[in-house]
């Protein structure tokens, strides 16, 4: 039973969600839908400085108001015990000796209702000696910004600094000799660029109700992207056993990367222990912006070299992240990935991780991707413009393929950009003639995806139907693509299959739903385990034959005699095989765990027509295409809306979103209306590709498909802005004034 | 000996060697080889990497086996959004 990429029967439809009746009537049950019995209300004092040394903090009055059953600070968590990998996280969860910025929190609250809990964080006194501040990348790099952490000196660097600075971190990836590679080319450009830091702007604020008993064990309903690294990191910040505590993923309103660490959980569960009753906590939308993980701003300089007839001859990519008060940015997989896309035998980025007084940095869809590829991919452009070539067959006599030695290192096997370029080309799209002030804008983009530790469960019911425990929630559709598959390998219909997603106490470690991992690591479980389950009916029905188990073969969901030495007997259906499962050896169910490896590579390629206001400065999406590998798309619609969402995103950050903030370091837009993300009204149909270049890792041929889609975007709508504006824009966002900025200044220039 | 290629700034805490030959039969024996040979990368290793092989991406699977016939880079841990 080994791969096969064609001629799949259940693999490959659009079948209905299984969660979408839930959802449109409103009985999903998301992060803040539960409550229990003598629940309290949790609420967080957060900081108003972006930078201010904490002197004291006085929570006696909080603590005394009639109402009020619980306080928490800092100082309620035991650091000591903490292992050191969770020690920002803690840090962050709470703030300890000093406010890295505004939001931060400070203590919490737990009360019989929400009147009394504002009430009692009025009545917290905490004492700061405000501190300078700084927000900005570029000014955070200067010798004389200031200082957040008096302990962090420039890792990677030899010989080691003998100051401080707010740079964590240095990366450098690439091969080749770089002065040789631009030596050689006959055109070279280099730009500076800077994008703004963005949030991942899911619609679900996050919630949780936790519950601790007086014997020391614990519940948690939260709404998350990974339950079981929710459980094991509060076990740890709260000092219990692993073992006792259980975590229930709610449904999830959105995450892209932003529910990939604890911000309230831990505080609730210590709330809970302290007062001796359920807590829950709901963020504010004010307080996600505020204290919930955005990505990093940036500020990159990129150089190109190439031949008179576009043969890239060296590539080159300074990148500054700003990766908030811990210096968390992706900044290395922004590095690894500029220019990823390309077959370059001279190739260098260097990256920097840079701390600011902003919230902690958490993983945003591509985390550090996107940036980057929007300062190379306008290059890019900006070379096949000055060289006279086309955009795509310059990117095409470029692109990496099979046997490519990356910029990042390893030697590509199987891949599809050549793929997804070609697709494009031959697009309707890519012809389609453009009128005044309007452009056009294509660039390409890569993920790396991974596996990661994954254990599922396939429970054959005795009517003949499926259930199916995966620790890894769904939150792009992957329930259904469990069930298509598992229908797959088994050969039954895929509505006979419900898959769930089980708490922390059901299943063996599940990393967390992120890097484009999961229909591919979940995925490969769930066919084992398939195959798990077929032999063990096989076995039952070689028993009941009374045949060897060697004689028995799985063949279009029934038990079949293997050839003609193996006797005659009519094949036994699964639903056969299951509705005597009691009387011949008890339940038949089938189990995988796996550290899943063989993730495929994913590359896409954008293209974006735009019409620019030359009174105003505003851009208008006419049209817009993702072509993209999915290696084998499991069930395409759910394909198309990545593809589509990734696209939106990237939409978004192109144009209008970013975080805004004053000289007094406060964020001035922590709301959707000042925060604009892009509505439906604002954008044309999405257009789709599915090229399907099969994985060789995945017995299916998947790859993931979530990353990728947010790559491009900004770097090809940029193209167009600035092919229709006359000017080249290197900022994001190109929001009207700076778009009109731009145009004026080519204008009077 | 299997070749190992380690990625720019890592090879500045490996005496600036990009490229390192390790006598090592799965990727547990490599990373502790390595931490053992250029103590410099312990604090780097210790922080969480992946293991490429022939181009596929491998963290935390100690056991993985390689050889002589593969590539294999060390890269910063892969993860995601």
């Amino acid at each position: 039973m080994g791969n096969h990429t064609h001629g799949f029967k259940s693999v490959g439809p659009r079948p209905l969600r299984p969660d979408g009746v839930e959802k449109v009537t409103g009985r999903a049950k998301f992060g803040a839908d539960l409550s229990a019995p003598g629940m309290l209300v949790g609420r967080f004092l957060r900081s108003p400085h972006a930078h201010a040394r904490i002197r004291s903090i006085d929570t006696s009055k909080a603590a005394a108001l009639p109402g009020v059953k619980a306080v928490v600070t800092g100082d309620s968590f035991d650091i000591s015990k903490v292992s050191p990998g969770n020690q920002a996280t803690l840090a962050n969860v709470m703030a300890r000796d000093k406010a890295l910025y505004e939001g931060h929190a400070v203590a919490a609250v737990a009360a019989t209702s929400v009147h009394i809990a504002r009430k009692a964080l009025k009545l917290i006194v905490v004492d700061y000696e405000v501190l300078p501040h700084v927000t900005d990348v570029d000014e955070a790099m200067a010798p004389d910004a200031p200082l957040l952490h008096e302990d962090m000196f420039t890792a990677n660097v030899t010989p080691k600094p003998t100051k401080p600075s707010n740079i964590a971190n240095r990366y450098e990836f690439g091969h080749g000799d770089i002065a040789a590679g631009f030596a050689q080319a006959d055109v070279i450009i280099e730009r500076n660029f800077k994008t703004a830091a963005t949030h991942q702007g899911y619609i679900e604020p996050h919630a949780c109700l936790a519950n601790m008993t007086q014997d020391g064990q614990g519940e948690l309903w939260c709404c998350t992207q990974g339950h079981f690294m929710v459980r094991n990191v509060c076990a740890d910040l709260m000092g219990m056993d692993i073992s006792k505590l259980r975590v229930t993923a709610s449904e999830i309103g959105g995450g892209f990367g932003g529910k990939t660490t604890v911000f309230i959980d831990p505080v609730a569960l210590m709330l809970s222990k302290l007062a001796g009753r359920p807590v829950k906590i709901v963020m504010s939308r004010e307080e996600v912006f505020k204290a919930s993980g955005p990505t990093s701003s940036t500020s990159m300089r990129v150089k190109i070299g190439a031949t008179k007839d576009g043969q890239l001859t060296a590539c080159e990519a300074e990148l500054n992240y700003q990766g908030g008060a811990y210096a968390d940015s992706p900044v290395q997989f922004g590095a690894m990935s500029a220019f990823a896309c390309y077959a370059l035998e001279h190739v260098k980025t260097v990256g920097y991780d840079v701390a600011a007084n902003r919230p902690k940095n958490v993983a945003y869809r591509a985390p550090g991707a996107p940036m980057a590829a929007f300062a190379v991919e306008s290059v890019m452009a900006e070379m096949a413009d000055a060289l006279g070539l086309d955009q795509l067959e310059f990117r095409l006599k470029n692109a990496a393929t099979e046997g490519t030695r990356s910029s990042y290192g390893p030697t590509y096997n199987s891949v599809g950009l050549i793929e997804t370029i070609k697709a494009a080309q031959t697009h309707a799209h890519y012809a389609a003639p453009l009128g005044a002030n309007q452009g056009r804008g294509v660039a390409s983009g890569f993920w790396f995806n991974f596996g990661g530790q994954t254990a599922v469960s396939l429970n054959v019911q005795e009517d003949g139907t499926v259930n199916l425990s995966v620790g890894t929630p769904d939150i792009g559709g992957s329930r259904a693509s469990m069930g298509l598959m598992a229908a797959e390998e088994l050969g039954i219909d895929y509505n006979n299959i419900r898959c769930i997603i089980a708490d922390t106490s059901s299943l063996g470690y599940n990393d967390v739903t992120d890097g484009s991992r999961t229909t591919f690591s979940s995925g490969l479980a769930i066919i084992n385990a398939a195959r798990d389950a077929k032999a063990k009916m096989c076995a039952r029905a070689a028993r009941l034959w009374d045949i060897p188990v060697d004689a028995v073969e799985w063949k279009d969901g029934c038990a079949q005699p293997a050839g003609g030495n193996a006797g005659e007997f009519e094949p036994l259906s699964f639903a056969e095989i299951a509705a005597d499962a009691g009387n011949t050896g008890g339940p038949i169910a089938g189990h995988h765990e796996v550290n899943a490896s063989g993730a495929g590579v994913s590359f896409g390629t954008h293209m974006v027509d735009v019409e620019v206001d030359p009174e105003t400065g505003y851009v208008k999406i006419l049209r817009y295409t993702v072509v993209q590998d999915a290696g084998k798309a499991v069930h395409p619609a759910y394909v198309e809306g990545q593809y589509q969402g990734g696209a939106v995103q990237g939409i978004g950050w192109a144009l209008n979103e970013e975080y805004i903030y004053g000289e007094d370091g406060r964020l001035q837009n922590a709301g959707f209306l000042d925060y604009r993300i892009p509505v439906a009204s604002d954008l044309p149909m999405i257009d789709t590709v599915i090229v399907e270049v099969p994985n060789p890792g995945h017995p299916y041929g998947v790859r993931g498909v979530g990353e990728t889609s947010i790559v491009p975007p900004m770097a090809a709508i940029a193209n167009a802005v600035s092919q229709a504006a006359g000017v080249r824009l290197t900022e994001l966002p190109m929001s009207p004034p700076r778009v009109l900025k731009a145009m004026d200044a080519a204008n009077n220039g | 000996m299997v070749k190992v290629m380690l990625w720019g700034s890592l090879a500045s805490l490996a005496e600036g060697r990009a490229e390192l030959e390790v006598e090592a039969g799965n990727i547990k024996q490599l990373l502790e080889r390595l931490a053992q040979d250029h103590p410099g990368l312990k604090p780097a290793l210790a922080k969480g990497i992946s293991v490429s092989i022939d181009g596929m991406i491998y963290n935390d699977a100690w056991f993985e086996e390689i050889s002589d016939e593969n590539e294999v880079c060390l890269l910063p841990r892969i993860e995601g959004g």
